[in-house]
């Protein structure tokens, strides 16, 4: 950290008139708005504002990758529920950005980075390290803004983290001259609300809407509730569990819905979707009533949209307007806040048994959990379901996870049981491989006291693997499960199902993940039997310092069930009764 | 859903990159503009577009749902099927001989279109209306050789009421800072 003891110069509490820099403005305000850490990467054109920090106490963790940065900055956002920042300099450091933004945007997270732009006369002459960043972002942010006077800083700052966390959460990039960042100006703080006239991100939902829903869930029998990430976002977790026990409807989430709802519950189903649980997906088609809460029917959801719940009626709670009737019909869209809309729905209803439709459901469960992989002996081969369902006790299902992209992070969403919102945070809409360790090192820094572990493939890892020596360097201490099967997996299953086994470009080496944890300083381990894994994760817990289990699994072991894309929901690809082993 | 032809009419702020933002979303979400104009209004700070768009019903209602999530816009309104005054404003020079004028000029008047130029060997019609009878024009001249012409894009106003601007102006005063 480059946090002086005391701070020189301005601090918030002086005078809050005198001049200030850009550079200073940026920290002044940041600190007003509650921002105590930014993840960032110095560069020319925002070298003012990483100078000005000597005089702030905000704690600066420099990353080993712009990407990194943005990653982080989201995994902070989505385990603390706050705005995370990501700073950097023009150019290549904006560009570097992308793909975290991208991220962020699919998945309705609020950051706000702040990139350093050339000096305003060289805007547009192609100058060195000069990247249009506000075009280049303009399809992937909430918004952006390009400020090119010190005067502006401030109210932009303002209006940038106001836009990300309220509404429908999304990333904003504020793109800073460096002329702005080292022009003076008079700092007048100012609490003012902030002045968008054409941004409404609230909606009242309707009253007459509320009989309507409540009359539909009268009428149903086989009512089925979607968790979605709006569960979460809203911090609807308790509304939800009261609307659950008044209605006695299954719950069924989303991959970013996991965690809104107790996984113990008798209600919980687990996940729906492409690899959702089969008796999920089966009620979803059998159901009477969808009540869907904070979600947006994306492809991998839904499968096939002319045969997707053809027998159900729909409610659909959702913040966003342009979500509704976008994928699926629905017959009553309620536009607004989850927690809101529960707060006022469940009172409005009669408490009701379904004993029939659970007994159904779980009938089909019962069914599907005697193909299931964890009651099937592992005869010496270290299968990666097993591996999570381990990590799921030994933690007592405790621990924050953040998984990367690919077969590990459906079979984490399969076999880690969250019971609270925000312990599980993965990249749902753009599958960013990569992801897994910096959102992990920013969730760390959210949540201190939280045990983090990262659960990631050997893909993914070898994308943002330099994040290590972050950990190192800022003390920072997670736990790197790597479930390494020397494939590409998810990509690899593909080309089984569907390629003819045409294993092209997915088979990947590795390095040495022992000593790669060692040459960063930190504790590296080595698992390649079932039995093993208890005393690894006890040690791995134990380190004081980030530790990584390098998980030699299975092969070619395959996420079931899977629904092809575009195949009917209930029509997956079941584990064969062998348990699927290919050799 | 049957597409059909539809016109909105939006008001965002006037600042730089606005424009940029509402084609963007039009390109990114695949909808297609038949038409676009943009002005600014009587009030300062706030620009009118007139869109054109091709969509169904649905596709109508979640493009404008879009526009709406754009931060700098500020209203949207549908106005397929209100009454209204929709008018484009071509210009079209045409070849036309010094013995050819008086008979151009008859052709003119027949479409209210006004001569706003006459060279040596060309003229220059003005012409406001639908989009049908300006290419109904454009095709009466056809015989003349067009040798350039230039269209507005369609413009819209319903009638009676009060102009969505002052309303606009009135609510929600746009702010004076740049960015």
């Amino acid at each position: 950290m480059s946090t002086p003891a005391s701070p020189v110069g301005a601090s918030p509490t002086a005078e809050t008139t005198s001049e200030r820099t850009g550079a200073q403005t940026v920290w002044e305000t940041l600190m007003r708005l509650g921002v105590d850490v930014v993840f960032g990467y110095p560069g020319g054109a925002i070298m003012p504002t990483h100078d000005a920090l000597v005089q702030y106490p905000v704690r600066h963790i420099r990353v080993r990758h712009e990407q990194g940065a943005a990653h982080m900055a989201d995994g902070y956002a989505r385990a603390s529920g706050r705005v995370g920042v990501a700073m950097a300099t023009s150019g290549p450091g904006a560009t570097n950005l992308v793909t975290g933004i991208a991220n962020a945007m699919l998945d309705s997270i609020p950051i706000v980075c702040i990139t350093g732009q050339v000096a305003s006369p060289l805007v547009g002459s192609d100058a060195f390290q000069e990247v249009d960043i506000t075009g280049v972002t303009l399809p992937i942010t909430k918004h952006n803004f390009l400020v090119r006077r010190v005067e502006d800083i401030m109210p932009t700052l303002r209006k940038a983290f106001y836009i990300a966390g309220s509404g429908r959460p999304g990333p904003v990039v504020v793109d800073i001259t460096k002329d702005a960042q080292f022009a003076k100006a008079p700092f007048q703080w100012s609490d003012a609300p902030v002045r968008l006239p054409g941004y409404r991100p609230d909606h009242r939902p309707q009253s007459p809407d509320f009989a309507r829903a409540a009359k539909l869930i009268e009428e149903a029998e086989r009512p089925i509730i979607f968790c979605g990430h709006g569960v979460i976002r809203a911090n609807a977790s308790r509304q939800l569990l009261e609307f659950v026990e008044k209605t006695d409807a299954p719950v069924a989430s989303t991959l970013l819905g996991l965690g809104g709802f107790p996984a113990s519950h008798p209600r919980a189903l687990g996940m729906m979707g492409m690899h959702g649980e089969s008796w999920v997906n089966s009620a979803i088609q059998q159901a009477d009533l969808i009540i869907a809460l904070g979600m947006r029917f994306d492809d991998r959801v839904t499968g096939n949209l002319a045969t997707y719940a053809r027998g159900a009626k729909k409610i659909h709670v959702e913040l966003d307007p342009a979500e509704v009737n976008k994928n699926v019909p629905v017959d009553l869209p309620i536009i607004g806040n989850v927690r809101d809309i529960l707060e006022a729905l469940t009172p409005q209803l009669e408490k009701r048994i379904r004993k029939e439709w659970n007994a159904s459901i779980d009938a089909m469960r019962s069914e599907a959990d005697v193909r299931d992989i964890l009651h099937i002996p592992d005869a010496g081969r270290l299968h990666p379901a097993h591996v999570i369902h381990d990590l799921w006790q030994i933690t007592k299902g405790q621990a924050l996870v953040v998984s990367d992209v690919g077969q590990h992070q459906m079979w984490e969403a399969q076999y880690y049981k969250h019971e609270y919102p925000r312990k599980l945070l993965t990249s749902g809409g753009l599958g960013t491989m990569g992801f897994g360790l910096p959102a992990g090192l920013g969730a760390k820094v959210a949540c201190p006291d939280d045990e983090v572990w990262v659960i990631v493939g050997d893909g993914g890892i070898q994308m943002t693997q330099a994040e290590f020596q972050t950990a190192k360097q800022e003390n920072l201490k997670v736990n790197v499960a790597i479930i390494n099967n020397g494939f590409l997996g998810m990509v690899r299953q593909w080309q089984e199902f569907f390629f003819d086994r045409r294993y092209v470009a997915t088979p990947i080496s590795s390095p040495d993940f022992v000593k790669i944890a060692e040459a960063h300083g930190l504790h590296g381990q080595r698992v390649t039997r079932r039995e093993e894994i208890a005393e690894a994760v006890a040690r791995a817990r134990e380190a004081e310092c980030t530790s990584v289990i390098d998980f030699r699994v299975e092969a070619e072991d395959s996420v079931y069930p899977m629904v092809p894309a575009g195949a009917n929901l209930d029509e997956m690809i079941r584990r064969p009764p062998t348990g699927g082993q290919s050799q | 859903m049957e597409t059909k032809r539809r016109t909105f009419i939006v008001y965002v702020e006037d600042r730089p990159g606005v424009l940029n933002r509402v084609a963007s979303l039009f390109r990114r979400r695949g909808y297609n503009i038949i038409s676009l104009n943009v002005g600014r209004t009587h009030e300062v700070g706030v620009s009118r577009l007139t869109m054109v768009v091709e969509a169904d019903d649905n596709t109508a209602r979640i493009m404008e749902a879009n526009l709406y999530k754009l931060v700098n816009v500020l209203s949207v309104e549908d106005i397929t099927g209100t009454p209204a005054i929709t008018i484009d404003l071509a210009l079209i020079k045409a070849r036309v001989t010094p013995e050819q004028r008086a008979e151009a000029i008859d052709l003119a008047e027949r479409f209210r279109a006004r001569v706003t130029d006459v060279g040596a060997e060309t003229m220059m019609f003005e012409i406001t209306g639908t989009q049908e009878k300006i290419m109904e024009f454009a095709g009466e001249l056809k015989p003349y050789q067009v040798v350039e012409m230039v269209q507005t894009g369609t413009v819209s106003m319903t009638r009676g009421g009060e102009g969505y601007a002052s309303q606009v102006a009135r609510n929600h005063k746009p702010d004076a800072t740049a960015a």
